[in-house]
């Protein structure tokens, strides 16, 4: 099984961020670099907008992901509830 | 057979062919398992330019090598890219039957760069 | 909790009518009149409609975004800038790290800008025509960018100024640009394999993810903002390429050998390009975060090896060059810092040796090769230099007919031995530096016959300084390299006893003292 990963600019949304990628991904691993934050989750990653709002405090499009976002690995589907990243094998 | 796909006629000359160095042909020279030098050099010469400008050339790169002075040029052994060959360094680099753009290889056998690491 | 204005259009509704919507089919022209380019590379599509991009962005949104990340962008660079942020990198030596990195890569992000804006134009789907059109903007964003940081550390050191002129003509930059022009001049097919997929989606993260998160890590916060704003543009053209490979894999079985053949040229293409990232993460930042093997692991290996698995659905196998670029992981670092180091004389940028624990760390680091291969010539350098006898290889070098690198990697298995292959083309011999690249040759020789060599060039005085006289009987060629390139005189040399670290030390002797 491979992992899909994301990479962001730590800063203080990307934090509340990981936090919600924390609470819905529970093999989620955090690799904590210079500057930024990595997290791989085998096979599946999501990202949730319920989530990230309640982490958050305030209304959030997924699309402002894009600010922080440094890099990704796997199939990506993105709609206005869900951030996805997976591998078919 | 090419795997080139083109809209139209694709016709261009080699940029590096022998009519465009005045008369002087590309020599590559490599001393091997001294990578300090990390790669071979290239000199352009005219085809009668007798071999021993080769070894010169050699000389001026090659002698900051420690190595350098340690050759028994008796036991050095030449290639010219993959073919063994025995140079001349009185006759011309096209009696020595040197081409364009031909790798000449030095091996120095019992010399293996600093500490035996090839460099 | 604020009061939540629900959206009128979902996010996929948003983006067919945003993009697929405003496009239509040309009636007075033929179709295939208008996108001539998108057949004769031997590609067959029947439904250009099936390709849709997974991040659904629209323009308007675009916009709304890239705006918000050039504010973000360039207040930590006036934050940086105005607070003499280029004192505070870990030492002088960082700053030579930049000049190879930002003297190299601009130009490289102008002709992906000028690339992506062909496809924008040639490709028949409005849903590739306009993902493309977003990548040109990015990259022409990315170029600027990072010519904007440039220019403060302009203000003070060495070497900066001439990456213009030199992108065409440094011997060492001839490997990107060769990359570049190789892809452009292909099919927009291949370019979008060559681009979109081997170097965004397979390469890019080794350069712009552990490379920069190593620059915040030396303290540089404007490499850092630059290099991770560009990286959240890739995310983007990552996923660009990849559904492009998955569009043409999909659309007809018979497109499946030309994907591979592609895949296999430009993974190992891509790979003899990063072979100088090696050496600026092991070598050229005097705080490091990993190395360039254990990031080659991560981001080639894992990533990289992921998403072949994922594609064998389609029939795809790994590329042929993957072993081979394994094994090099733990050589091409240090192959490519000492080919580096014996031109003092040749470069913008300063380099020298590694301190004993910097050769320490490399040990630990390399326990495969460093100390049997590398650190004895290391130390000999050392020595050398200290005796006053500083290694300067007066040499011009051979180079590989395809990646254009210099003939410096072994042979596969034999880390003692050189590796050449040859091919013969009307007549003519054509080296390259590896099987790999050898493949390409013979699959397109008309194409390679015309590569760039730079010091062949100079041998056919094609490379003089304006006013020389190439017809006077006494001319010799290749006499006055530094005026052909523009070289400040003040960044040759080895760093010890530089300019750039004799300011270095007075400067910040100056910000910490009355």
């Amino acid at each position: 099984m491979s992992n899909a990963f994301i990479a962001f600019q730590k800063n203080d949304e990307s934090r509340c961020i990981v936090e919600a990628i924390l609470e819905d991904n529970p093999n989620a691993m955090v690799d904590d670099q210079p500057s930024m934050v990595k997290i791989d989750v085998p096979n599946r990653l999501v990202i949730k907008r319920e989530t990230v709002e309640e982490k958050i405090g305030r209304s959030f499009d997924l699309q402002e992901l894009q600010l922080h976002l440094i890099t990704i690995s796997g199939h990506l589907d993105e709609t206005d509830d869900e951030f996805t990243l997976s591998w078919n094998s | 057979m090419t795997m080139l796909k083109t809209l139209a006629p694709y016709e261009f000359k080699s940029r590096d062919a022998v009519e465009n160095y005045q008369g002087r042909q590309l020599l590559y020279v490599n001393w091997e398992r001294h990578r300090m030098f990390s790669r071979p050099f290239v000199l352009a010469m005219k085809p009668e330019t007798p071999f021993s400008a080769v070894l010169e050339e050699m000389a001026a790169c090659f002698s900051y090598h420690p190595d350098w002075q340690h050759i028994d040029w008796d036991k050095a052994i030449w290639q010219n890219g993959n073919t063994p060959f025995t140079p001349d360094r009185n006759k011309s680099l096209k009696d020595n039957g040197i081409g364009h753009k031909d790798l000449i290889r030095f091996r120095t056998p019992g010399l293996d760069g600093i500490a035996g690491t090839g460099y | 909790m604020d009061m939540k204005v629900a959206k009128k259009l979902g996010l996929k509704e948003r983006y067919a009518l945003m993009t697929r919507d405003l496009a239509w089919d040309t009636t007075y022209q033929k179709m295939e009149d208008v996108f001539p380019q998108t057949t004769y590379e031997g590609i067959k599509i029947h439904d250009w409609d099936k390709w849709e991009d997974p991040f659904r962005l629209t323009m308007d949104a675009y916009w709304k975004y890239q705006s918000e990340k050039e504010r973000k962008l360039y207040a930590i660079l006036d934050g940086f800038n105005q607070n003499n942020g280029h004192l505070s990198v870990t030492d002088a030596r960082y700053i030579n790290v930049l000049k190879l990195f930002l003297g190299s890569t601009p130009p490289l992000e102008l002709m992906a800008a000028r690339g992506f804006s062909m496809m924008g134009r040639q490709m028949n789907g409005a849903g590739p025509r306009v993902a493309c059109q977003m990548q040109a903007v990015d990259e022409y964003r990315h170029f600027q960018t990072q010519i904007h940081s440039i220019s403060n550390y302009n203000k003070y050191y060495n070497g900066m100024d001439e990456f213009a002129h030199q992108q065409s003509r440094m011997w060492y930059l001839s490997d990107g640009k060769s990359f570049f022009d190789d892809a452009i001049t292909a099919g927009p097919f291949e370019f979008m394999v060559a681009i979109g997929f081997a170097f965004e989606y397979v390469l890019t993260n080794i350069l712009f993810v552990p490379f920069i998160s190593g620059a915040a890590y030396n303290g540089d916060m404007a490499a850092m903002t630059v290099g991770f704003s560009a990286q959240s543009d890739e995310a983007r053209h990552m996923t660009l390429g990849l559904e492009c490979i998955k569009f043409m894999l999909e659309q007809d079985p018979d497109n499946l050998p030309i994907v591979q053949r592609w895949i296999d040229k430009w993974t190992w293409r891509g790979t003899r390009k990063l072979a100088s990232v090696g050496m600026m993460m092991d070598y050229m930042l005097p705080k490091r975060i990993m190395s360039f093997k254990e990031a080659w692991e991560m981001y080639v290996e894992e990533n990289g090896g992921a998403l072949f698995k994922d594609l064998a659905r389609y029939g795809i196998t790994i590329p042929k060059c993957f072993s081979q670029t394994i094994e090099e992981k733990e050589h091409v670092s240090h192959q490519s810092w000492i080919g580096f180091y014996m031109k003092p004389q040749a470069t913008p940028f300063h380099t020298w040796i590694p301190t004993p624990d910097e050769m320490d760390w490399l040990s630990e680091k390399y326990p495969n090769t460093f100390d049997q291969y590398y650190r004895p010539v290391l130390e000999f350098f050392d020595a050398q230099e200290k005796a006053g006898n500083r290694f300067d290889n007066k040499t011009a070098p051979m180079n590989c007919q395809v990646c254009v690198s210099t003939m410096k990697f072994n042979e596969p298995g034999d880390p003692m031995e050189m590796c050449f292959r040859e091919s013969i083309y009307q007549g003519e011999k054509f080296h390259t530096c590896s099987d790999h690249c050898k493949e390409i040759f013979d699959n397109e020789p008309e194409k390679y016959v015309q590569t760039f060599i730079s010091s062949h060039q100079v041998l056919q005085g094609n490379c003089e300084p304006d006013g020389v006289d190439v017809n006077a009987p006494d001319f010799k060629p290749g006499q006055d390299m530094l005026g052909y390139w523009k070289l400040d005189k003040r960044a040759l040399g080895d760093f010890n006893g530089s300019e750039d670290q004799k300011n270095f030390a007075a400067w910040r002797e100056q910000a910490t003292k009355n």
